[in-house]
């Protein structure tokens, strides 16, 4: 019925604030094995913490501290992080997906004027990453700006910020549908496809199955069935994998939406859920529409 | 009374005494009747021919409408022919109601009296449904009389031809003023009233309204505020005419703890309609009209015509229902509040009100249907749908004899509707900030906006109001060399008329009924039935049967913009859910119930069910006095309880209940959760918090410390859903996030940026921009019912009566029964994703994924 009234669990809220409450403190990446969660027993510790629900920013912080998700993706090791990066340790290179940069700005130029802060906030969401990891090499998956014309008129500041996290790395631009142009005196290498050992990296997924190929472009998220809000995801069959999208303001397309259709193996298809404490493989099967 | 039936519900006495004021031909048509005019349209019309505006308030059946019209009509009737070549002439009066259906009902009503005085007067309607063409039409040749909705209004005085269009503009009728004032709409309207007074300083208004607790309010809304004075317009008051006849069903069959449907009264409900020519039945959501809807039929023997009307119908359905009801063809109606307002029917002798009304003011006006005509009594029966809300009839009954009114105070104009309005202006024409002030603050919700807050919204027009200036050269709206703010560019004004009110309403779908899912079936579509949320639609897998306008539906799938459905055989469908049209107990209402609680020789006004539910507390526990607020303790299986009963609504239920926890999780008694009704609240944890209070470890005057509503509150809410549904709100009205835009779907999903990330970005790097401060202001009074948690703190203030008892007591059956119902809100546990993903994980250690 409609009529419910509201109710509200509480233990899941004082995981929401587990991580953003722990001490701060700088590691380098841990690839376990067997992926790591939190252990239960924080309980008491948890529930004595504020039950305030986080800002989606602070969320995203704390949540590069969690301990990364090491699978095999078409024979290679790659670690899905929780901060929505993936790492490819043989290679140590790091790649993101879909930062849609300058997106406030490019929808001020059509009269909606969202806060000019996420750039910065996405610039400081991936210079984190690029200090745990410190990758020698960074593959940026496509629409790494909103528009075409981001990156020519990307303030000073942010352009700074970026040629400071580029600096003394690799840094490949693949071609997204938002940005086919390389970006405009930025720096880098633009590219339409690479490929790096058996993996193959570009935007937009090919049709069908395709083993060993890494892209972005469709934001993946996904939900459990009956329970719980939307979560980012790396979608994967052991072939193929689909990044989440990384900018702050970017949102999501479920992967049980028609748009995925055909790009996986079904039985073999997981979603790696971004939790608050973690990363968690779950079967397309358990998960659920909208 | 003549025994005339009036389409008109003119409300007509008869002819004793001469009428003065009225032109020939209206005095011959009221004779012709056997009519006279009633004193107080007389009264409103000497009042209107001395440049008066007036506030009328009439209870239903007054006549209310002629009234209004009736100075317009006398004017117009005097007017000279136009001579041939003479300039068309504009608007001479518009009439704005709340509904589209009501203004199109008062033209129809008015047409009669029009052309049976013989008044050579056009009238039109112009609503969201009126077409382009005509629309266009109207523009070149205005009608004499305008009926129209505020959102039209907008629309109008942006146009560049406004001042030509409202140039002849006399009179502003504001029908069910009480209605239009409490919203955002209200705000909105307001503001597009200065407009027409600045175009046309000499404009007259006229208010109608039912009865309301503060008609000073609205008389000052009706006429031009100016800085150190607070004008206000005549006010004319009818008192109430025959007492309504309501009583309460008295139930052969069990009342039920909780719940809402009432599904247990049915056949007697059944046995009311059939005893009366036409019965009105209210509910107070469209899924309760659905689902009564659907069960009256299951047990209609007689195929009585019963029909169905509510907000999602599809306008062909609705109108057809109306027609039908105008016409005397049905016997019943089962309908939510878009039937509420004083649209007139044929011939309803019974209101029957299916759960409790919520306020005494609203049941007024609900039963006001019955018997549109003042002098005889409205028939009405009160069907509680649970044992609180028998007490809850019981005090609205109580109110309705004794001519209580609990409507909402008014607000301060909102301000993410004067930034919509800001760019309408500059729409029209450039404007100076200093003018455009002095405007909107002869607005009586905004007479008291501070100067520096109005700059702060031409700025966010401009160009976002931001702390970083980055988007100068985007901006809308450009301070030129001539002082004034002019559009940059003509996109932005068809962006505008986009974009335009204030009624951000869930992304819907239309649903189509094909026969079969076939490719030409799909392409064809089919029958539209109405609208349904695409948030409730993403829950349904094909196959999935729901039940609307009346029918269990197959879903077959989404086809662009529609849902298609087929007819299903199953009987049992999963109901609709509609957000958003639940109403909080109103504070009087609240309070009537308290007393009646604690007063037990009220009780014999109760159903024997209910009151031996009352004594059984007594015994038990403790019936808290009427200041009092009763804490019980008692433990449930491996819970520990405690229930609170402070009798607010939901709404501040639901902040009390977060506040507490985080309150308790401080005092280590380790909640777990709450759960909250209209009438009380459970919270539950793994701590005895009865031996807490007893042992002195845990205070209840600390714990209900008016502190709260403090530090608490803030960063309680900075981050909740509530603000983020609140802030959703705000950035469509204020024109931050577009409802639709030009050349995209028209559906939801096509807003492709998220309001809930640019929230979080927004907070985090500029908490007191000027849209959280708009966002703030509206969670405060309409999300989170902070004023009411505020007054309750104050209220039970050294009146908290604690009792521990071993069991669960009779009075906390219904909030307990509702635990195991609970919805989790907001964030999911991460021990959700750990169990969904255990089996998986172990196939990621063995090996490759899905292994």
């Amino acid at each position: 019925m409609t009529l419910q009234p509201h109710a509200y669990a509480l233990s899941h809220a004082g995981e929401v604030c587990l991580c953003a409450l722990l001490p701060q403190r700088s590691r380098a990446p841990t690839l376990a094995i067997r992926p790591s969660s939190r252990p239960n027993g924080n309980e008491t510790r948890i529930k004595q913490r504020d039950m305030r629900a986080m800002n989606a920013l602070a969320r995203r912080r704390s949540q590069g501290e969690c301990a990364a998700l090491e699978i095999a993706l078409a024979g290679e090791r790659v670690a899905c992080d929780p901060s929505g990066v993936l790492y490819l340790p043989a290679e140590d290179c790091l790649v993101v997906s879909d930062l849609h940069l300058e997106k406030g700005a490019a929808f001020a130029r059509r009269g909606m004027f969202l806060p000019p802060y996420d750039t910065a906030a996405t610039l400081s969401l991936l210079a984190l990453c690029l200090d745990r990891y410190s990758p020698a090499r960074v593959v940026c998956l496509g629409d790494s700006f909103h528009d075409r014309k981001g990156a020519a008129l990307m303030p000073a500041s942010e352009r700074d910020t970026l040629a400071g996290l580029m600096r003394g790395r690799d840094w490949v631009w693949i071609a997204g549908n938002h940005d086919p142009e390389p970006p405009q005196g930025i720096g880098g290498e633009t590219l339409l496809e690479m490929t790096i050992g058996a993996l193959a990296f570009r935007h937009e997924p090919s049709a069908g199955l395709r083993r060993g190929e890494v892209s972005g472009h469709l934001h993946p998220v996904a939900r459990l069935a009956g329970r719980g809000s939307r979560r980012a995801c790396f979608a994967t069959d052991g072939a193929r994998m689909i990044l989440p999208s990384f900018g702050v303001t970017t949102g999501g397309l479920n992967v049980l939406d028609r748009a995925f259709h055909g790009l996986f193996d079904m039985p073999r298809a997981l979603a790696c859920m971004i939790g608050h404490a973690g990363i968690y493989p779950v079967r397309f099967g358990s998960l659920a529409r909208g | 009374m003549t025994a005339h039936p009036s389409p008109f519900a003119l409300g007509l006495i008869a002819p004793d005494s001469a009428p003065i004021h009225l032109p020939e031909p209206f005095l011959r048509w009221f004779a012709q009747h056997g009519w006279a005019p009633r004193p107080h349209q007389l009264e409103l019309l000497s009042k209107a021919e001395t440049g008066a505006s007036v506030l009328l308030i009439a209870p239903t059946g007054a006549g209310k409408t002629l009234a209004g019209f009736l100075p317009a009509l006398v004017d117009l009737s005097r007017r000279r022919r136009r001579k041939p070549g003479e300039r068309p002439r504009g608007v001479h009066t518009l009439y704005i109601s709340p509904l589209k259906a009501l203004a199109t009902d008062i033209a129809r009503n008015l047409e009669r009296p029009v052309e049976e005085i013989g008044l050579a007067v056009t009238m039109e309607t112009r609503t969201g449904d009126t077409s382009q063409v005509r629309r266009q039409r109207q523009k070149l040749k205005p009608p004499d009389i305008l009926l129209t909705t505020p959102e039209q209004l907008a629309l109008l005085i942006a146009g560049k031809d406004a001042a030509d269009f409202f140039s002849d503009l006399r009179y502003v009728v504001f029908d069910e003023l009480h209605s239009l004032v409490t919203s955002k709409r209200g705000h909105l309207l307001a503001l597009g009233l200065a407009r027409l007074r600045k175009l046309r300083p000499e404009l007259q208004t006229i208010g109608l309204s039912a009865t309301v607790s503060e008609p000073a309010e609205l008389c000052r809304w009706l006429v031009a505020q100016t800085p150190g004075a607070a004008p206000e317009a005549d006010l004319i008051t009818v008192e109430g005419g025959a007492k309504p006849d309501i009583s309460i069903l008295e139930s052969e069959e069990r009342v039920p703890w909780q719940g809402h449907t009432a599904r247990y009264a049915l056949p007697e409900i059944y046995e009311a309609i059939k005893a009366h020519k036409t019965t009105l039945l209210f509910v107070n959501t469209r899924s309760q009209a659905e689902l009564l809807f659907q069960e009256l039929w299951r047990i209609n023997d007689d195929t009585l015509p019963i029909a169905l009307h509510h907000g999602s119908l599809d306008v062909g359905q609705r109108r057809k229902v109306e027609a039908a009801m105008a016409r005397n063809e049905l016997r019943a109606v089962v309908a939510t509040s878009t039937l509420d307002l004083g649209i007139d029917w044929g011939d309803v002798d019974l209101v029957i009100h299916v759960g409790a009304p919520k306020g005494a003011s609203r049941l007024a006006q609900r039963i006001g249907r019955a018997n549109h005509r003042m002098d005889e009594p409205s028939k009405a029966i009160l069907v509680p749908a649970n044992r609180f809300e028998v007490m809850e009839c019981r005090a609205a009954l109580d109110a309705n004899y004794l001519g209580h009114q609990d409507t909402p105070p008014l607000r301060d104009g909102a301000l993410d509707v004067l930034a919509q309005h800001v760019l309408g202006m500059a729409v029209a024409a450039p404007f100076r900030t200093e003018d455009l002030y002095e405007e909107v603050t002869s607005a009586a919700p905004y007479a008291s906006l501070a100067r520096e807050t109005f700059e702060r919204i031409v700025e966010f027009v401009a160009t976002g109001g931001y702390a970083l200036k980055v988007y100068e050269r985007y901006a809308k709206i450009r301070l030129t060399a001539d002082g004034t703010w002019r559009l940059t560019h003509p996109r932005f004004a068809q962006q505008y008329r986009m974009n335009a009110g204030t009624i951000i309403e869930a992304p819907m779908l239309e649903i189509r009924m094909i026969r079969r899912r076939t490719a030409s079936a799909i392409a064809r579509g089919g029958r539209a039935l109405g609208k349904i949320e695409e948030a409730f639609l993403e829950t349904l897998s094909p196959g999935d049967t729901f039940l609307f306008a009346g029918e269990v539906l197959r879903f077959e799938g989404i086809h662009e913009t529609s849902c298609l459905v087929t007819k299903a055989a199953s009987e049992e469908p999963k109901v609709p859910y509609y957000g958003g049209s639940k109403f909080p107990l109103t504070t009087y209402l609240a309070k009537e119930v308290r007393a009646m609680l604690a007063d037990p020789a009220r009780w014999s006004a109760l159903p024997d069910q209910v009151r031996d539910w009352l004594s059984l507390q007594k015994l038990k526990s403790v019936i808290p006095g009427p200041n009092d607020l009763l804490v019980e303790t008692f433990p449930n299986g491996r819970m520990f309880h405690m229930v609170l009963y402070p009798f607010e609504g939901r709404l501040a239920h639901q902040t009390l209940g977060m506040l507490l926890t985080r309150r308790l999780e401080r005092a280590r008694a380790m909640p777990l959760g709450f759960v909250a009704t209209d009438y009380s609240i459970s919270i539950w944890g793994r701590r005895d918090i009865g031996e807490m209070i007893a042992g002195g470890s845990l205070s209840l005057d600390a714990l209900f410390d008016e502190d709260m509503l403090g530090d608490d509150l803030e960063s309680w809410m900075a981050d909740s859903w509530l603000l983020k549904r609140s802030f959703r709100q705000c950035a469509v009205i204020s024109g931050l996030i577009e409802k639709r835009h030009p050349g995209q779907e028209k559906t939801g999903r096509q807003v492709t940026v998220s309001s809930d990330l640019v929230y979080d970005v927004l907070r985090a790097h500029e908490p007191d921009h000027i849209l959280m401060q708009a966002t703030w202001a509206d969670a405060a009074t309409g999300l989170l019912d902070v004023s009411r948690v505020s007054d309750l703190l104050a209220r039970v203030k050294h009146h908290i009566v604690h009792i521990d008892l071993d069991q669960i007591s009779p009075l906390a059956v219904p909030v307990m029964l509702e635990i195991g119902r609970e919805s989790v809100v907001g964030e999911a546990r991460d021990a959700d994703l750990r169990d969904a993903s255990r089996e998986a994980m172990i196939a990621l250690a063995m090996g490759e994924p899905g292994g």
